[in-house]
């Protein structure tokens, strides 16, 4: 049910994912971050069983530190998205987790980069991608849309329009999302990314916090 | 008395040494001279050729390209100084671990993160019981994206370091004062890959004496561009014969010539 959304544009990459943890119909909370930063230029959209969501990210987050502080050195965007997908081939044939991942960095002198990478270790360099029931919908508004070299604000138009077109088509109706980037500045959130027609924010875990304190 | 603290390997004198740690460091310092030179276009390994004998199968991979070199991967390259069956044991090691990071990340080992695994398992064996330690010295001449050429040492005690020259075995206290002169101060001015191999010749011949300068009795090995012109494809190689011959040869005039200055 998880949604996750990426693209790379001129100098940062954008990831989105809905904020809804659930389980079967029931929404336990709408504040869910699922949008791990695995070091200061790393984002790992996660979508999947939540436990595993959470085991691995963190396996992969403390891996990426503990090679950092052992090489004195840290591991390239490239680097990290090949282990991945080791570590998920090598648990396929033991105990899967049930997890399909997003990879987004920026890389100090070579840019940045996105990494689609699925359960079975499959793993695509892309330019945008999504994961989730989300990849039935926006892919082929992201083929039409998308173009390369985008700058912030265009970026964020193509990911609104992906969003409503998930609104408009998707039975589920995920109304909260959190948009973080990852740039030569490191990665944060992106608060505000997209204000609703009444004026109040609708992508950030504060404004999805908001929201569902108001309601 | 010291006896009593030479029989086990972890166990500290009562001045604070582990002797057979310092026995191994000592071995090593009576085998064949090993000796590494940092360049701005690569880095230069050159060590003597102790086993000379006729009887020799040259055709074998260990007797005739190499007795004390040996490749880890296609960017990190090794020259060996001590026992040198413990050294095939940790080059296996070392190949495992370039090739399994090669795996897991997708992109060669670095070379220090390699020199530290080394080093590390020669350190255990000063410190858990019953063992002995390896008898090598190494020296590790590589290339990576971090840090670009990169030349290191790893002795018995399981200390390493990076140098920009450095020589291990017999005669190595002169050779290293030597290359301490010799080697420019100026951190823009390091030698060229050609004036380092002249360099590493001329230690040898000084510090042995002129008749090493035989390409029987001398192997060199270095990681550099194979072809420099491209300035791609960074690799551990072997020196070429012929132009050893010629580098050889113009070390030889040259000491000729500076001896011939100071007769007159």
């Amino acid at each position: 049910m998880d949604t996750a959304i990426s693209l790379a544009g001129k100098d940062f990459v954008l990831s989105a994912a809905d904020v809804t943890a659930a389980r079967s119909i029931v929404v336990m909370k709408e504040d869910q971050d699922k949008i791990q930063e695995l070091d200061r230029f790393r984002l790992l959209s996660a979508g999947g069983d939540l436990g595993d969501v959470a085991q691995f990210t963190e396996y992969i987050q403390r891996n990426v530190h503990l090679y950092e502080l052992r090489a004195g050195t840290s591991l390239s965007t490239r680097q990290i998205a090949h282990f991945i997908r080791g570590e998920l081939a090598r648990a396929l044939r033991e105990r899967p987790y049930e997890i399909n991942l997003i990879l987004g960095g920026y890389d100090q002198g070579e840019g940045t980069s996105l990494y689609y990478i699925d359960y079975l270790g499959s793993l695509h360099m892309m330019k945008y991608t999504a994961q989730g029931y989300a990849a039935y919908f926006v892919l082929s508004t992201l083929d039409r849309l998308y173009r390369p070299n985008m700058n912030l604000e265009e970026a964020l138009e193509v990911l609104r329009a992906c969003l409503d077109e998930m609104g408009r088509r998707f039975l589920l109706k995920q109304r909260h999302f959190m948009v973080k980037i990852a740039d030569e500045r490191g990665v944060r959130v992106l608060e505000n990314a997209f204000v609703d027609a009444s004026g109040t924010p609708t992508s950030s875990v504060t404004g999805a916090a908001a929201a569902a304190a108001t309601s | 008395m010291s006896r009593r603290y030479d029989q086990r390997v972890t166990t500290f004198s009562p001045e604070g040494r582990l002797y057979q740690v310092e026995y191994a460091l000592e071995a090593i310092s009576h085998a064949g001279a090993c000796l590494g030179i940092l360049c701005s276009d690569g880095v230069v390994l050159a060590a003597e050729r102790r086993n000379l004998s006729k009887l020799l199968d040259k055709r074998g991979r260990i007797t005739r390209a190499s007795e004390k070199m040996y490749e880890i991967d296609n960017h990190i390259g090794c020259a060996v100084a001590g026992i040198t069956a413990d050294a095939n044991a940790l080059i296996q090691k070392a190949r495992l671990f370039a090739q399994r990071y090669l795996y897991t990340y997708n992109e060669p080992v670095p070379v220090e993160y390699l020199v530290q695994q080394i080093a590390d398992a020669k350190q255990s064996y000063t410190q858990f019981g019953g063992l002995r330690p390896y008898g090598v010295s190494f020296l590790f001449a590589g290339w990576d994206r971090h840090l670009g050429y990169q030349l290191y040492n790893s002795d018995p005690s399981g200390n390493y370091g990076g140098w920009k020259a450095i020589a291990i075995g017999q005669h190595h206290a002169a050779a290293n004062s030597m290359l301490r002169q010799e080697y420019p101060e100026n951190p823009e001015a390091m030698p060229t890959m050609k004036d380092g191999m002249r360099l590493a010749a001329k230690v040898f011949a000084k510090t042995i004496d002129l008749s090493i300068l035989d390409v029987e009795k001398l192997e060199f090995t270095r990681v550099c561009p194979l072809d420099a012109c491209t300035n791609a494809n960074i690799l551990f190689h072997n020196v070429s014969d012929e132009e050893l011959k010629s580098a050889f040869e113009e070390v030889k005039r040259e000491l000729a010539q500076a001896s011939g200055t100071e007769n007159t």
